[in-house]
């Protein structure tokens, strides 16, 4: 056996620290409520409401994001035009901009005081302390997500089966729904499944717009700072352990059909 | 028949100035050029897949220019074949058929006709991910004939399959064009391909097309030196021509006939350079004492290098006549060729 170099076990250790730092927190906290805690949580109603709140909410944003962002996906990845860094930047946006601020811009627009929060009220549509505010936020802070996973998807399609799809007498349209979608839509499930994973760990930028209705990560919030460490943990582990399971089974969904193609 | 007028392209990687070109109905012709010269993007044109700057592209009597690629009745096949990955070979070449109102008895026995032709019959119910080259390549030929296109646009089909292989392909491709109607046009940059399979050209270049003709015009008249070059026209020197003479540095070369020019160009193919130990004499041939710099071993063949006073000749040589000749780096040696062997322009 040839004896490891030292740059060997400098990659190894820092390789464990990393592993360390993120599972030690997650394991300890989901090994701490007792199994009685558990059960006694899920029976209340509140936190049921939160977690169903926050699963819907964030499976809405992934949804509006699959309709308006797939096209767009599809035009970044497949046309060259000028200022598309540009509009690249400003997808990314929500990525880099601190939570509460998305809150309070959002609000800034959808306030009393822009006119097209005069028209929204109007419309009867509220954005603050409502599900659809909730929506609205998620959506902003999710989007990305989906758009950068799906353009990739996009971009690993050649575009020469589309124009292969074309010259056999296929429009457009027909060959988007029968060449492009059909090899595109696994990383359009991965898209989704990212995007709704940020939309459901969002925090700051929900407090801001809407406290009430209350979701999930704003209770574990709010149990954290009336009742402390010990009440807000049950909850934390419900939401994470239901998350998991959606993002495994829409996992096992994609691999399963991949061993058929 | 293709009919291509004044075609300019302005893509940000790709142009294509004043392309100009006729092709024959049912004809196989051969699209033919170094690696970025433009000839991809040309049979794109053709297939309506890229935006047209200038110009007009007429299919049959139609002009095609504005058509939406759909409707040309152009199939392509590309260098990776393209086949869909989602569908097996019988959807991937039936897949056309979605979109052409062909009666179904006519296309059934199309279809098989194709099948059997390509000898697709037992991949049909398989995925093109764990096909071979080959196999590949002929489904995609039976996916772009399936439609009855009028055209069939090639882009270097056999350039990725097994030498061996090439050979059959080849045979296959030639006995295809000769059973249908369809108008084949083909690029590749390998010139034994073009040779036996079509008997006519263009030869591109930076984007224009710069020689177009029969096989046996571009092959032996080339009408540049980028073309006497690519063609393998080794024996390529600047000449001043006096008479029936033609001078290039100290050397007066008998050419048996007054070109038009007054100056240019004269080319001698390697393979038409006789070596010899003693001066051949005859009245049609030149025949010139020199020595040898260089031989390079090709595998099949060598290629040697002899120094005419200030002009260096290469001639091709087999492995026979090399030792046959004794022939060594510093040999003295005679280079002769006919005078109908030399090609100027």
């Amino acid at each position: 056996m040839t004896k490891k170099e030292p740059f060997f076990w400098i990659t190894v250790s820092c390789g464990i620290i990393i592993m360390a730092f993120i599972l030690l927190p997650l394991i300890e906290m989901m090994t701490a409520p007792s199994f009685a805690m558990l059960k006694e949580t899920i029976k209340d109603k509140d936190v049921v409401r939160s977690i169903w709140l926050s699963i819907y909410t964030a499976g809405l944003a992934a949804l509006i994001s699959f309709v308006f962002g797939t096209p767009l996906a599809y035009v970044l990845a497949r046309t060259d035009f000028r200022g598309k860094k540009l509009v690249e930047s400003i997808i990314d946006l929500p990525i880099v901009i601190p939570h509460p601020v998305v809150g309070i811009a959002l609000l800034s627009v959808a306030g009393k005081n822009h006119w097209i929060g005069e028209l929204l009220s109007q419309l009867g549509i509220r954005i603050m302390g409502s599900v659809t505010g909730i929506v609205v936020v998620l959506t902003f802070v999710g989007m990305p997500f989906y758009i950068n996973a799906v353009k990739s998807g996009f971009e690993s399609i050649s575009p020469r089966l589309e124009k292969v799809s074309r010259s056999l007498g296929a429009s457009m349209f027909s060959t988007f729904f029968r060449i492009t979608f059909p090899l595109a839509w696994r990383s359009m499930l991965v898209g989704i499944v990212m995007c709704s994973a940020r939309a459901i760990s969002e925090f700051g930028a929900v407090v801001i717009v809407a406290y009430h209705p209350m979701i999930a990560p704003v209770l574990i919030y709010e149990r954290f700072e009336a009742y402390g460490l010990k009440y807000s943990q049950p909850v934390a582990v419900w939401l994470v352990f239901i998350c998991l399971t959606l993002f495994l089974i829409l996992r096992i969904l994609t691999l399963h059909d991949k061993e058929k193609a | 028949m293709i009919r291509i007028r004044d075609l300019n392209i302005n893509l940000k990687e790709f142009n294509l100035f004043n392309i100009n070109l006729d092709i024959g109905t049912n004809e196989f012709f051969i699209l033919m050029g170094p690696t970025g010269a433009g000839k991809t993007v040309l049979l794109e044109a053709i297939a309506g897949l890229i935006p047209v700057k200038s110009g007009s592209i007429y299919i049959g009597e139609k002009n095609v220019t504005a058509l939406a690629p759909e409707k040309r009745g152009v199939s392509i096949v590309y260098q990776d074949y393209s086949l869909f990955p989602h569908l097996t070979v019988r959807e991937n070449i039936r897949y056309g058929l979605h979109f052409h109102k062909i009666n179904k008895d006519r296309s059934d026995e199309t279809f098989d006709r194709l099948v059997e032709d390509l000898n697709l019959s037992y991949i049909l119910n398989r995925f093109p991910l764990n096909l071979s080259g080959g196999e590949l390549q002929r489904a995609a030929m039976a996916r772009a004939l399936m439609v009855e296109p009028e055209i069939l646009l090639l882009d270097e089909p056999l350039s990725a399959l097994d030498p061996g292989f090439r050979e059959e392909i080849r045979a296959g491709l030639k006995k295809l064009h000769r059973d249908s109607n369809v108008t084949f046009l083909m690029v590749t940059h390998d010139f034994a391909e073009a040779l036996s399979l079509s008997d006519r050209a263009a030869m591109m270049n930076n984007g224009k097309i710069i020689q177009t003709g029969t096989m046996e015009d571009i092959f032996k008249r080339p009408d540049s030196t980028f073309v006497a070059d690519f063609v393998g026209m080794k024996n390529l020197f600047a000449a001043q021509f006096r008479e029936t003479k033609a001078l290039t540095g100290n050397l007066e070369i008998e050419l048996g006939a007054k070109p038009v020019d007054g100056h240019g160009y004269i080319a001698i193919r390697p393979e038409d350079i006789v070596l010899s130990r003693r001066e051949l004499t005859s009245s049609m041939r030149n025949s010139f004492e020199g020595n040898i710099t260089e031989i390079s071993d090709y595998g099949l063949y060598y290629e040697a290098g002899i120094l005419v006073r200030d002009i260096t000749f290469k001639s091709l040589i087999t492995k026979s006549a090399l030792l046959d000749l004794q022939l060594a780096e510093g040999t003295s040696i005679f280079v002769s060729f006919k005078s109908t062997a030399i090609h100027t322009f």
